[in-house]
């Protein structure tokens, strides 16, 4: 049903999502950023990798959290998943999956668009996979939001306290050797940190951070468990 | 006759609130049970519970031999939920919402396909099958919401106050489609504020007040616990006094005897609503107002 709502409504879904990352693309990479250098990348090779992280973060958690949210408190149509004989993991995961779908999307067009910027160097299979991964750790993330949600405004604290000052500090756009230690260590807590730094890395050809990798997958499987739980607790 | 429902000791608390207290129930295949009593007596806590949206705190709810905690999956099986308050999803059309019902539910696509033309038909909505559910009236969409619920062919049937907010002819529309559900064999469970609601469509009724059954039987076993005659009389238009009797000739001897500062005396059959003001002092709608 999220597809068809997506196939009904993905001319408004992917112009509002795009919105914010081609904005930030435009005042920080072509802006304020050009001319430029960090780590010995132009500003707006380096930033790429964060827009697209922060991109698949954001519209990921929406998709599949916001959906949610509404299915259960607004339309009540959540229970109807409840009460039929599908198992509790399975519901996450599909409640998952239109998250990732429009992650995937989401992040696909807007590498479009940023080769019209700069033609960014190799786009490899790591890249991919992270980016895979984040739509999944965000993904599961929004839907462990909305199903802890009691409110419209429980949704909106947890945007305005965890996913924006995510959004700007877990090395999107600057690089982390750039903070003081104490907060460089503050930072390692946010998932976007670590798909900020893999996908950075399967860009501009640095050594692939496979411990963050495996943070974020850590990630993805606690916020997994979290709603399995979650609905355990309430339904049965 | 086969045993569909039945609970030992129940009890459902949330926090210090107690929804649900020690219910004790047997609903027989081929019922129409209903559960009858004021706003917050706990007659929506008892279908979350029975349908698996909500863990019972203590006691046991089993549906077909099922227990409903233990075996979850095998019980969503058998039952169809239409809830009180609309759950269609407001984004798909009807039809849509069917075939979703249907998906959840494991049917394949062409049995999916015929049994929503089936069901569109049965309620009178094949015309609306492409509109949007914000589109449809208020009875169409409860009638739509019992069509989905039967998608899967439930043999048991819950009704979460099934007709309220709904105008008296629609209502009796969906009073005819329960009716013509249950002569065709689907068990049901409805619950009701509704006094006239109750003693039109259901076999047995479950009287509940505050989380607790307090009277159990059919609309006539009822009402001859309080007796058959009702006797109201009204002293200077302000108070309201009402006395039972077993039949009108003991009820006419008790309005003889009145006192003359009685000015209107009305004699009438009782009804459910005068065994539930009888059972708590307080009347069905009390509660709300």
């Amino acid at each position: 049903m999220d597809l068809r709502f997506l196939s009904r409504n993905w001319y408004k879904t992917l112009a509002t999502t795009l919105i914010a990352p081609v904005l930030y693309l435009l005042a920080f990479g072509y802006g304020l950023g050009r001319g430029v250098v960090i780590e010995g990348y132009s500003y707006l090779d380096f930033v790429i990798p964060g827009i697209v992280a922060l991109t698949a973060m954001t519209t990921s958690f929406n998709a599949a959290g916001m959906k949610l949210h509404v299915d259960r408190l607004f339309y009540k149509c959540f229970d109807e998943a409840l009460m039929s004989p599908i198992g509790l993991f399975s519901i996450v995961i599909g409640k998952t999956l239109i998250g990732v779908l429009r992650g995937l999307l989401s992040c696909g067009i807007l590498l479009i668009a940023c080769f019209v910027f700069s033609p960014m160097p190799a786009v490899d299979p790591l890249f991919w996979l992270t980016l895979f991964a984040t739509c999944f750790v965000f993904s599961f993330l929004g839907v462990l939001v909305a199903l802890v949600a009691k409110s419209h405004q429980d949704m909106s604290v947890f945007m305005s306290l965890v996913i924006l000052p995510m959004s700007f500090l877990s090395g999107t756009f600057f690089s982390l050797s750039q903070i003081p230690e104490s907060m460089r260590l503050v930072l390692w807590f946010s998932p976007l940190t670590h798909s900020s730094l893999c996908l950075r890395a399967s860009t501009l050809g640095q050594p692939f951070p496979w411990f963050s990798f495996t943070i974020l997958l850590f990630f993805g499987l606690a916020f997994l468990f979290g709603c399995y739980f979650i609905l355990k607790k309430t339904s049965l | 006759m086969e045993e569909l429902i039945a609970t030992q000791d129940l009890t459902k608390t949330y926090k210090d609130v107690h929804a649900v207290k020690g219910l004790d129930l047997c609903i027989h295949q081929g019922e129409i049970f209903g559960f009858l009593g004021p706003n917050g007596a706990g007659k929506t806590t008892t279908i979350r519970v029975l349908t698996t949206l909500a863990k019972p705190t203590s006691g046991a709810a089993r549906i077909a031999g099922f227990d409903v905690a233990a075996k979850p999956d095998e019980v969503k099986k058998i039952i169809g939920v239409v809830q009180q308050h609309l759950t269609m999803d407001l984004d798909l059309n009807l039809e849509e919402n069917m075939d979703l019902h249907g998906r959840l539910h494991h049917m394949v696509s062409s049995e999916r396909q015929k049994r929503i033309a089936e069901l569109l038909d049965y309620v009178g909505l094949t015309d609306q099958s492409k509109r949007m559910i914000p589109d449809l009236s208020g009875g169409m969409k409860k009638a739509a919401m019992i069509a989905r619920a039967l998608m899967h062919k439930p043999k048991l049937l819950f009704l979460d106050e099934p007709t309220v907010g709904l105008d008296v002819q629609t209502r009796r529309l969906i009073w005819n489609l329960i009716r013509r559900l249950n002569g065709e064999g689907t068990t049901v469970f409805l619950t009701t504020h509704y006094i006239e609601e109750a003693e039109a469509l259901c076999h047995r009724v479950g009287i509940v007040h505050e989380g607790r059954l307090i009277s159990l039987g059919t609309p006539a076993e009822l009402r001859q616990k309080v007796g058959l005659v009702t006797v109201e009389t009204l002293t200077n238009g302000k108070f309201s006094q009402f006395k039972y009797f077993p039949d009108r000739e003991v009820a006419n001897v008790y309005v003889q005897s009145l006192p003359s500062e009685v000015k209107t005396v009305i004699i009438r059959e009782a009804n459910l609503e005068d065994v539930f003001v009888e059972l708590t002092g307080k009347k069905v709608g009390d509660d709300e107002r």
